[in-house]
């Protein structure tokens, strides 16, 4: 980092991202040699995460752990689902999963985690540091912002000296268009998906995929 | 003064972090140019400075030069700067030293700073609304926070305009992502002009003592490009959760443990979108007024820009 002293502890920012983005992407880095240097996930449209800021519906609430509770929350956005992990070490997430009755509106401040399966996939989940219940306006706002962040970051690619837009090339290859896609879903589904205002059904039913995504508890730092 | 000293008295200023030096010296050196050898004052100010450049192997640029820069005083942002400002004096405090002729607020039309002038530098009493031209007057860092310091070549001219003071605003808007230690239900040093928040029962400046309980929120808003560190003083705070001082001492009670007030502001808090306006002060953005942000954004528009790609 070239930042003088004072801005090199400076917070990471939470980037905005949808779920379809988020789930896509499997490579992380490190921009220096040392044991702490955060580790950022790259997103395929060019930039890099170490923290995201996430709103959308709970679905979904389990405790996978086996000798200690190890929670896991399904967080559905327009374009997908995210997977959000709380354990022993995430305290006041893991109690906030466990006491919220699904479905509810949440926002989450947390982590990338990437995960490899036995088979070679990278399962990518969001360790929280917060999770609270918020309001549907919230979870709107939310929406736009992340569709407005998104468009910004493909607008940029081709701009000179974007070096992480020529990173996610080389990692996820230049076909962006899904992404301004779900863009576009996302914002027209912003009227007619208010989840919350109908009986709660309308939550995916999907029980069989998500075995795999669950990262060892053993793992956490 | 004469004007001889207070040239003098710049110079040796300037210098006195470099070489030993003193006023008289100085001034005897500029005596002798201008008396006995009929050189105009500027010019042997000027001959003067260039032999101790010379003497102290620097360039003329090392030294701050004497008749800093005119600014405003919210563009000062780097420490030991000789500039020249026009304020008016907004309010004057009471000095906490002996060595402190006079301490408080200077304001144009940029905002506020901090100064301080010295019992040694024997310069004239400000008053209080009165606007003043200060040259040479020397800026000071402390954590993040910048002031001014007058000092002996400090020259003081009131001026007849008035000065709109402005008030450092400024406002930011995002998701508000954290809530820091040190939030909550807090105990704050009751000695006079300590505020000091009290850690395990303990004042950092005077021990132990049974602090005083009062609000406040360290927060951090995120707005995907930057964070933004934000005070919400106890004003503020209650306005903001609803939770006033009353209720956080009683809910402290109840579960024998302050840190519930700051559970149950995060509660109400964390992962919302908020507009903050306010002073910043160092580091931090002091929020005066805020707003929960719901829908303020236009889809319309960004739906626009996404079929445009």
């Amino acid at each position: 980092m070239s930042e003088s002293d004072s801005d090199s502890v400076s917070r990471e920012v939470a980037q905005r991202v949808f779920a379809a983005e988020f789930n896509d992407a499997s490579y992380t880095f490190k921009e220096s040699d040392d044991d702490r240097a955060p580790v950022y996930l790259l997103l395929p449209t060019g930039e890099r995460a170490n923290r995201v800021f996430v709103v959308g519906t709970l679905t979904e609430t389990e405790d996978v752990g086996e000798d200690d509770e190890y929670w896991r929350g399904r967080i559905v956005d327009p374009t997908g689902t995210f997977f959000v992990y709380a354990g022993q070490y995430q305290p006041e997430a893991a109690s906030t999963l466990r006491d919220l009755e699904p479905p509810a509106y949440v926002a989450v401040v947390g982590k990338p985690r990437t995960y490899e399966t036995d088979d070679g996939d990278v399962n990518v989940s969001v360790r929280p540091e917060s999770i609270t219940e918020v309001d549907a306006a919230t979870r709107d706002q939310w929406v736009v912002e992340t569709a407005d962040r998104t468009l910004d970051r493909i607008d940029a690619v081709d701009d000179a000296g974007n070096e992480y837009a020529r990173m996610a090339t080389e990692e996820y290859g230049d076909d962006l268009s899904r992404y301004s896609d779900t863009v576009i879903e996302g914002l027209e589904g912003l009227e007619s998906t208010d989840e919350l205002a109908g009986d709660g059904d309308s939550e995916p039913a999907d029980e069989s995929d998500d075995a795999a995504a669950v990262p060892d508890p053993e793992a956490q730092p | 003064m004469t004007e001889l000293r207070t040239h003098a008295a710049e110079i040796a200023e300037q210098f006195s972090d470099h070489v030993d030096v003193t006023e008289d010296e100085v001034e005897t050196k500029l005596q002798q140019l201008v008396e006995e050898y009929q050189v105009p004052l500027d010019e042997a100010t000027r001959s003067v400075r260039n032999s101790y450049l010379d003497a102290a192997g620097l360039e003329r640029d090392d030294i701050s030069g004497g008749g800093g820069e005119r600014v405003v005083v919210n563009e000062i942002d780097q420490d030991e700067q000789w500039v020249d400002l026009r304020v008016k004096l907004v309010e004057l405090w009471d000095p906490r030293s002996d060595s402190i002729s006079q301490v408080g607020l200077l304001g144009d039309e940029s905002g506020t700073i901090k100064f301080v002038a010295f019992e040694t530098s024997e310069l004239e009493q400000l008053e209080e609304g009165q606007c003043y031209e200060l040259s040479n007057v020397v800026t000071d860092e402390y954590e993040g926070d910048y002031s001014v310091k007058l000092n002996r070549t400090t020259t003081i001219t009131e001026i007849d305009e008035e000065i709109e003071v402005g008030d450092n605003s400024e406002t930011i808007e995002g998701a508000l992502v954290d809530v820091q230690s040190g939030s909550g239900l807090i105990k704050r040093c009751p000695e006079e002009g300590c505020t000091r928040v009290l850690q395990n029962g303990r004042c950092a400046e005077h021990g132990e003592v049974d602090g005083e309980f009062d609000l406040r929120i360290k927060a951090v808003i995120d707005d995907g490009e930057a964070t933004h560190d934000v005070i919400f003083n106890r004003e503020a705070t209650e306005a903001l959760t609803g939770i006033e001082l009353e209720e956080a001492k009683q809910l402290a009670k109840d579960a024998l443990d302050t840190s519930v007030v700051a559970d149950e502001m995060r509660a109400d808090i964390l992962g919302r979108y908020y507009s903050v306006t306010g002073p910043s002060v160092g580091q931090y953005l002091l929020a005066d007024e805020f707003e929960q942000q719901t829908g303020s954004v236009d889809a319309e528009s960004v739906l626009v820009k996404a079929r445009s790609i």
